[in-house]
């Protein structure tokens, strides 16, 4: 019976395979939720990534809405999403903080030269330490933080035009609203 | 009328397919005669019908027939003769029917090749690709049609996506796409055994020539794509760790284990079920990688255009074939006796074992990494990327502990090892080896890194290692003539030399390139790694589609004149999409790359220079593997003529029980 088991093993692998497959084809990457949402932003202290002698830290993100983008050069992803940020930095409608995720410094700062910079700061994690207390699973992510310093929202996957449109701005409107 | 044509060519197709399913797979099981002699006609006449559909469309693009949707699409009148025929892969629909071509080429050299097969046991074979055929056809004819019609016709085609117009499209898809349609011979002949209930030396025999086959195209595929990222990305790497490459490398990982323990079932008998299942596994690795690309379902720079009812599609027809594989394999797998008997814990069979376990490990762990923010995105975690930190790291640990076996197991008795007399094989090789890496380490000047310098002793062990047979009978001959090294393990010690070189190339560019970046305005230059760079300004240069500004550098060593180089970056007309084309200047031992950044103003550019040694290795390795693979293929055995299975099974029984103790090391 035992040695029968090893047989079917393949086959549950398989139906286990399909299943998020399955799953897979029909999410929507927008529908997020996030146990840190409506929290204020974990405490942490990282290096800046063009001045390591600086610090930023959670105190920068407070008094203003903004956005924090986690990013890495080795993320396919974010090359798509860099022309998107790059082209909406330019609109000057929030601040963009760049958390930069398991990196090297000179392939990021090489990676930003060449294709542009659309952030106002960036910290460096080069650990990933304080990513995982902001509850990251990847690159790239982005989050919303209000005035008080408080995540209202988190977008999982690469930012695009129509994200900026339907999830972003009308956010960003309405904390301002409030804020006011 | 003529795409028409094309359309109904697929249709005939399938009805063809449908045949060569039925009346090879009922046919062999009832034993009627009279079917199985219809499976060949009828394979042939759907590969035939399908090349046709593939001639017709190749033909639709060459005249600029932009009536046809898939044509208006992707191609254009001022598009170059031979980009309209690599842009008949370009997208989709196009790529579909090349597999289905490829899987036409594939069923056509089975059904060539097959007559001495058992006549049961060829029309199986024939009847599970017919199987494969069908569900490709049908896919390809009810979402992915290429011969739908745009009514009114379009007056002019759109183009082919810039960043495949280049020389590479001719060869990267249709090398790699005849690696993934030829796993699935290997998957037929398992299927077939399973069927058959009888999995034997002969049917690996059979099965391991075409599985060889399969492997070199898609090792040819790979290393071919891999240079070509490099080369075209202008991203300065040869491996991205990109969704739609692992797609291809996992079915390579398990393709390379299946040769290796095809290699234990014919000799030994041993692993049989093992062998059918690594069979079934790098086919159904080959359609996930299809269904990857397919179905936009993960974030990739290859990304093609998407359709949620393909991925459902392919989706299906993956559950189904490998559904349909793995339960009669859960079946029939348990029944067969693996004759093999017992073996040692040092033989090859251990070695070969091994071998298995770790390309199986790193073929999972691609498969978790690649699938991980599938997983997430499944329970509604969003689509991300776990990227080469997370690849890094496991592949690093795993490899090292592979490649220093690699060296060992052919060297290893079948069955019952003795660890002095490989270690009297293998001890000079390991302080040649040891000898030899460190000199190399200190003309790269390596000794900075770990990393670098394992991977200079560990090529450096697997090419020394691989080479003391070749050499040792070589000597042998030379004094009495008489000592004869068979092609296959020729063959198997070229593909290790060439896996050897491939680290030594992979280690050596990441740990030890250097990458610069600078501003440049014309008349500035840099040194990088002894070579001044000297920028000498950027000037418009115009291509058939597409604008183009170039740079020139020039390059001296000590006042010595190395070479000009030139990189661009390319606008097409169509889009305004653009594209970097880094300028390199290749040599054996170092590769210069120079990649134009963004305009600065005032004639200042942002330029990127690296300096990668020993990058052309790898390919160089890649290479070396396939001619590897090329002499195992010449193997006298499976040159052999006229003879029956039933002596085939024979010979192989008394091969295995008597002859092998003394032609040491076959593999």
């Amino acid at each position: 019976m035992h040695r029968r088991l090893v047989f079917i093993l393949p086959i549950l692998v398989l139906i286990a395979l399909i299943g998020f497959f399955w799953r897979g084809l029909y999410l929507n990457p927008t529908l997020v939720t996030s146990p840190l949402i409506g929290k204020p932003v974990p405490d942490f202290s990282l290096p800046r990534l063009h001045d390591p002698q600086q610090a930023f830290n959670q105190s920068r993100l407070k008094g203003q809405v903004s956005l924090v983008n986690v990013w890495a050069t080795w993320c396919v992803a974010c090359r798509e999403e860099q022309r998107t940020l790059l082209h909406f930095s330019k609109q000057n409608i929030v601040p963009i903080y760049g958390l930069d995720y398991k990196d090297d410094r000179q392939s990021a700062l090489r990676w930003l030269t060449e294709r542009g910079n659309p952030y106002t700061a960036i910290a460096f994690d080069a650990t990933g330490n304080v990513a995982i207390n902001w509850g990251v699973y990847g690159a790239p992510e982005t989050f919303l933080i209000d005035q008080h310093g408080i995540i209202r929202y988190k977008y999982i996957g690469p930012i695009t035009t129509e994200v900026i449109q339907r999830e972003l701005l009308p956010r960003i409107r309405a904390l301002r609203r409030e804020g006011t | 009328m003529i795409p028409e044509l094309g359309q109904l060519a697929l249709v005939i197709a399938l009805c063809l397919a449908v045949a060569q399913c039925f009346f090879g797979i009922v046919g062999a099981q009832r034993g009627h005669f009279i079917w199985m002699n219809a499976v060949r006609p009828a394979a042939v006449g759907q590969a035939l019908f399908v090349s046709l559909a593939f001639v017709i469309l190749t033909y639709s693009f060459l005249t600029n027939d932009f009536s046809v949707r898939y044509v208006a699409e992707n191609s254009n009148t001022a598009l170059p003769w031979p980009y309209k025929i690599t842009a008949v892969w370009g997208a989709h629909e196009g790529s579909l029917l090349l597999w289905i071509f490829v899987l036409g080429l594939w069923t056509l050299a089975v059904a060539r090749f097959s007559r001495r097969l058992p006549q049961e046991f060829a029309s199986r074979v024939l009847g599970v690709l017919g199987l494969i055929s069908i569900g490709f056809l049908l896919f390809m004819l009810t979402t992915s049609d290429p011969f739908t019609r745009l009514l009114p016709p379009a007056a002019q085609g759109r183009d082919l996506n810039p960043l495949l117009q280049d020389p590479g499209m001719a060869v990267h898809p249709p090398m790699l796409y005849m690696g993934y349609v030829g796993m699935s011979v290997a998957f037929a002949f398992a299927v077939a055994a399973l069927l058959g209930g009888r999995m034997d030396a002969v049917w690996a025999r059979w099965s391991r020539p075409w599985t060889l086959v399969a492997w070199l195209f898609l090792t040819i595929g790979i290393t071919f794509g891999s240079w070509w990222s490099y080369y075209v990305l202008g991203w300065g790497g040869f491996w991205f760790w990109d969704p739609v490459e692992n797609a291809s490398f996992m079915p390579w990982l398990v393709g390379t284990a299946l040769v290796h323990s095809l290699a234990v079932t014919e000799k030994r008998g041993a692993f049989k079920s093992w062998t059918a299942l690594l069979a079934i596994a790098a086919f159904s690795l080959s359609l996930l990688g299809t269904f990857l690309v397919r179905s936009g379902i993960l974030i990739s720079v290859h990304a093609f255009a998407t359709d949620p009812r393909r991925g459902i599609f392919i989706l299906a027809m993956l559950g189904a074939f490998v559904g349909l594989a793995l339960i009669l394999y859960a079946w029939r797998a348990p029944m067969f006796s693996e004759s093999g008997g017992g073996f040692k814990v040092f033989s090859r069979e251990t070695f070969l074992l091994l071998n298995n376990i770790f390309l199986v490990v790193a073929a999972a762990a691609v498969l978790l990494g690649t699938l991980y923010p599938l997983v997430l995105g499944a329970l509604n975690l969003g689509q991300i990327s776990v990227g080469p930190p997370y690849f890094d790291h496991i592949f690093v640990p795993l490899m090292i502990p592979f490649f220093i076996l690699i060296g060992i197991g052919p060297y290893v008795r079948w069955k019952h090892g003795s660890v002095p007399h490989t270690g009297r094989k293998l001890g000079w090789v390991a302080a040649l080896a040891l000898l030899v890496g460190a000199i190399v380490i200190v003309l790269l000047r390596a000794e900075t890194s770990f990393i670098a310098m394992a991977g200079v002793l560990l090529a450096a062990w697997t090419v020394f290692s691989a080479l003391q047979e070749p050499v040792q009978r070589l000597w042998q001959r030379l004094r009495h003539r008489h000592a004869s090294l068979g092609r296959s393990v020729l063959g198997m010690s070229v593909a290790h030399v060439g896996a050897g070189l491939m680290i030594l190339g992979v280690t050596v560019t990441t740990m030890l390139g250097i990458t610069v970046d600078r501003v440049f305005t014309p008349g500035s230059s840099l040194s990088v790694h002894g070579d001044q760079y000297a920028f000498e300004g950027v000037q418009d240069v115009s291509g058939p589609n597409y604008q183009a500004v170039q740079g020139t550098f020039v390059v001296t060593h000590d006042g010595r004149p190395v070479t000009v180089i030139y990189p661009q970056k390319r606008q097409f007309r169509r889009d305004g999409t653009t594209t970097t084309e880094a300028a390199i200047d290749a040599g054996p031992f170092r590769d210069l790359y120079v990649a134009l950044g963004n305009p600065l103003g005032h004639g200042a550019w942002s330029v990127r220079i690296e300096y990668k040694p020993l990058v052309r290795f790898i390919w160089l390795g890649g290479l070396i593997m396939v001619l590897g693979g090329f002499i195992a293929l010449m193997d006298k055995r499976y040159r052999r003529v006229r003879i029956t299975a039933v002596t085939l099974d024979v010979a192989a029984t008394l091969g295995d029980a008597g002859t092998n103790l003394r032609r040491e090391p076959e593999h």
